[in-house]
């Protein structure tokens, strides 16, 4: 027997480790990724909830989290390669001008 | 030490390290393999509490679709590893013990507060019937703009990822 | 825990993973190439492959196989086995073949391997031992794809049983050898009989042809189911 506590912590600890790459990673890709785990960490405290409250919408809406992440990657990695055709550099600091 | 607490804590470690290893690694494709690893331990997770069609949607399509796709542009664009940027010793000395305490007081803020009452194995079992009834019946408009939602996404990523020069005159 | 079906699907989509990642670890331009075309056909036909047991599914109404075996027993008319390929799974059936003939990267699908034949491949720089295992894993989706095929679409160990308890017990093991058998041996026969498609005539297959096809064949059980 898990207390709920434990999983709310495991999310929070996703959460944060996403956040944290968010905020320090200077590759974009790696941002992306940084945003994938975010997601994650969200989706396991909704499946937690859902168990602890018996509501079983807890783990239909993570159908639509995860659709969402899915269609959310496949726009932001098409951004990134249509950036990295002008901009050469996947480097977030050195894409800073408007017009090249 | 009861199984089910073993388990979790297998499946946590995984997760944590696999979090804290695409924090650490300089070149994306380790972070993207890490992420996969955080991905699969958490379907293990998933499991645990009873949601079997999340878990097995989570390994098919985040892990098995979304970061194929994650791998792919890294392949692609040949991503090489994260140049070294200037960062400050000041936001090191103070950033790294701050969130080091932060994160202590609020697991022990959670840790109080939210009681013991315990989640057992397998606590809300989520056969595919189950969910497909609600997927299909309460929340079938969600459904219906999902799906419009990945149309647009595909034609949205075909657009902006065509070379420029054949967007322009192509005739099919 | 009713998701029997699925846990071979993700197994699947993770096996691109493998592909991809030779190609590019490489460091070779060809390998390069060679692996993103493999992997972008097994994720191209991994979903006309879902489509495809969606129909049985639907039929079965449940994900475990062994549910799936058992609803293939007994006899039309005394004579015609009660398996899914007569019992309108017919179309499915070929979509599923045809889905995993790509999956596995055999001919006439196998435009990625055979580029170690004309000029380079995934699996190029990998000498012995690590070229073995990528043909081993090959052989296994070939076994793993006729175990597929046996259980959802000709009745898995379903067989006629006879003779005392004993062999009556261990008829069903020789009738899904026996079944398997037959569908490696026509992985085999193709091979040896139709050439390979280009990769654009490949893509456009799956795409243009395969895709809808599923989902017409979908549609068409689904209202059958219903009536």
């Amino acid at each position: 027997m898990v207390p709920l506590s434990y999983y709310l912590l495991l999310s929070g600890f996703l959460f944060a480790c996403g956040v944290v790459g968010f905020l320090i990673k200077r590759d974009i890709i790696s941002i992306f990724l940084s945003i994938e785990l975010m997601l994650n960490g969200v989706n396991l405290s909704f499946v937690a909830f859902a168990a602890q409250w018996h509501a079983l919408a807890g783990q239909v809406f993570v159908f639509f989290v995860m659709v969402v992440a899915a269609a959310e990657s496949a726009v932001g990695l098409a951004i990134i390669i249509s950036v990295y055709r002008t901009r050469e550099t996947l480097n977030v600091d050195q894409v800073n001008l408007l017009k090249l | 030490m009861s199984f089910h607490l073993i388990l979790f804590l297998a499946f946590g470690a995984v997760c944590v390290g696999g979090a804290v290893n695409l924090l650490a690694q300089r070149h994306p494709i380790n972070s993207a393999l890490s992420l996969i690893a955080v991905m699969a331990a958490l379907a293990g997770e998933y499991l645990l509490l009873g949601a079997e069609f999340v878990a097995a949607v989570q390994v098919i399509i985040y892990a098995g679709a979304v970061m194929v796709l994650f791998v792919f542009v890294i392949m692609l664009l040949n991503a090489g590893v994260e140049e070294e940027t200037k960062g400050s010793r000041v936001a090191v000395l103070l950033g790294v013990p701050g969130i080091l305490i932060g994160g202590v007081l609020m697991a022990w803020v959670v840790l109080q507060h939210s009681g013991t009452d315990a989640v057992p194995i397998d606590a809300l079992p989520g056969p595919p019937t189950t969910i497909a009834q609600l997927l299909f019946h309460d929340f079938l408009l969600p459904f219906e703009v999902t799906s419009v939602l990945i149309l647009i996404a595909i034609m949205g990523a075909v657009v902006l990822a065509s070379k420029p020069e054949s967007a322009a005159g192509k005739v099919d | 825990m009713n998701i029997g079906l699925l846990v071979i699907l993700g197994v699947t989509s993770m096996g691109v993973y493998g592909v991809a990642l030779a190609g590019w670890s490489s460091n070779n331009k060809y390998s390069l190439l060679g692996g993103l075309r493999a992997s972008a056909q097994m994720v191209s036909y991994e979903i006309a492959l879902g489509l495809s047991l969606v129909g049985v599914l639907i039929q079965s109404s449940s994900f475990s196989l062994r549910t799936i075996v058992e609803a293939q027993g007994g006899r039309f008319l005394g004579i015609i086995p009660r398996w899914n390929i007569f019992h309108g799974q017919f179309i499915g059936f070929f979509i599923y073949l045809m889905a995993a003939y790509a999956e596995t990267n055999r001919i006439p699908f196998d435009l990625p391997e055979a580029e170690t034949e004309l000029v380079a491949g995934y699996h190029t720089e990998y000498s012995a031992m690590k070229f073995a295992m990528f043909f081993m894993a090959e052989y296994a989706n070939m076994i793993t794809v006729a175990c597929l095929a046996t259980i959802l679409f000709f009745g898995g160990w379903n067989g006629p049983l006879f003779g005392p308890p004993l062999v009556r017990a261990l008829l069903p093991l020789v009738w899904f050898v026996a079944k398997i058998f037959c569908f490696l041996f026509l992985y085999i026969w193709v091979r040896g009989t139709l050439p390979r498609f280009r990769y654009d005539q490949l893509m456009s297959f799956g795409w243009k042809f395969l895709l809808p096809l599923a989902i017409a064949n979908l549609v068409v059980t689904a209202v059958a189911v219903a009536w």
